[in-house]
């Protein structure tokens, strides 16, 4: 049973979250893994909808995504927040000057009872990176926030040209977890 | 003519292969492609060269983001696996995303193939050493990452065989040409969004809005 479930949330977010990509049909889905990011990486390589990619590095998966949109096929990008630090080179020089609608989803280490100090620091660059890009970015807190955050920024991102990160919360990935501590 | 005919994946060493240039090797390549064939070309001279190849809208000229042409043209491949795929790189750039050969070996695109030119310098900076002339071996490399058909390419006619075994799509395929220290024979004109727009639209894409599929 997954975390929301039990907490009393009829769908966990990784459910939403492969509803709504396929939905939006985001066939394409690359990573780099996490922990955080495991159930969500499990359901997706169960489901045949999904070109799973997993490359060595982010900046990797960001280039595939980029090379996929422009001959037409949608992707997104799964990492963790020291994943991201990896990025504002490919970021800076490829996507934004590109105007390239990559999706990015991110689940948010260093913040919230992480144990690992290097999560800490880098944890702290990730926002001041997304804001100085002008990258639209939204954490996800709430099991019922999921839906539509991540509905409305991938139709934005591609409506606009422009890249999204959505920030995946200790609030929303380990709240319901956290009794179990 | 095939990847698959062992006359065209060589068994030849970096240190015994023609040095050969550069821009011929990509007008070479240019004067093969003949069905809208997508080429990927890398930061710097690589996409100079292409661009002075004669300015194809199926090219992409890779401005930035040292390291990702192959996964750009990776993408391009896996999107639409009827189309061939080229992706132009150079020593400097490769070396920084070795990992990228990896990822390639693992999807097996049967339409992607991958030409670097290795000049052994970073020529655009002043032709500092890059270390493919201290000893890496490139092609070494892409076997080892799972790249069967990767090969040092002989001379033009093995870089034009090679090409056509491109075009006969049984990638993927790996082919590293040493060459020159030439200048690039043109400057690409940088305006990212006209050639990714450009790019797009020759691929029969819309570069704007809500598609493809079932955004409502």
């Amino acid at each position: 049973m997954s975390a929301h479930v039990a907490a009393g949330f009829p769908e966990s977010w990784e459910e939403i979250v492969v509803r709504v990509l396929k939905t939006n049909a985001v066939r394409l889905v690359t990573y780099v893994p996490d922990k955080v990011l495991a159930p969500l990486i499990k359901r997706i390589h169960a489901d045949d909808y999904f070109t799973v990619i997993c490359p060595a590095r982010e900046e990797e998966a960001v280039g595939i995504v980029t090379g996929a949109y422009m001959a037409g096929m949608r992707g997104i990008v799964l990492m963790q927040t020291s994943g991201f630090a990896t990025l504002p080179n490919a970021l800076a020089s490829l996507v934004l000057p590109s105007r390239i609608p990559l999706l990015m989803m991110i689940s948010e280490r260093g913040t919230l009872g992480d144990f690992q100090l290097g999560q800490v620091m880098v944890c702290r660059t990730m926002r001041p990176i997304l804001d100085s890009m002008n990258i639209e970015n939204h954490a996800i807190e709430r099991p019922e926030d999921v839906e539509f955050i991540v509905e409305r920024m991938i139709r934005q991102a591609y409506a606009t040209q422009a890249a999204a990160a959505m920030i995946l919360s200790p609030l929303l990935t380990n709240r319901a977890r956290h009794g179990e501590r | 003519m095939t990847i698959t005919d062992r006359r065209i994946i060589g068994t030849a060493g970096r240190d015994t292969v023609k040095i050969m240039n550069r821009a011929d090797l990509t007008r070479r390549l240019a004067s093969r492609l003949n069905n809208e064939e997508a080429v990927v070309g890398g930061i710097g001279n690589t996409h100079f060269d292409l661009w002075a190849s004669g300015q194809r809208a199926q090219n992409f000229y890779m401005l930035g983001s040292m390291g990702l042409a192959i996964p750009i043209a990776l993408g391009v491949s896996l999107a639409q696996p009827q189309r061939q795929v080229f992706a132009l790189e150079g020593d400097g750039s490769l070396l920084m995303q070795l990992g990228a050969l990896g990822t390639v070996a693992s999807v097996k695109p049967r339409n992607l193939a991958i030409f670097v030119w290795d000049n052994g310098a970073y020529q655009i900076t002043g032709a500092q050493p890059t270390l493919t002339a201290k000893g890496v071996d490139l092609v070494a490399i892409a076997r080892g990452a799972g790249l069967a058909s990767s090969t040092w390419i002989t001379d033009e006619a093995h870089f034009e065989a090679l090409v056509d075994a491109g075009l006969a799509g049984d990638g993927p395929l790996f082919a590293c040409a040493r060459t020159d220290n030439q200048a690039p024979e043109g400057v690409t004109e940088r305006d990212a969004v006209k050639i990714r727009s450009r790019f797009m639209e020759s691929l029969r894409l819309p570069t704007r809005g809500n598609e493809p599929g079932a955004v409502k």
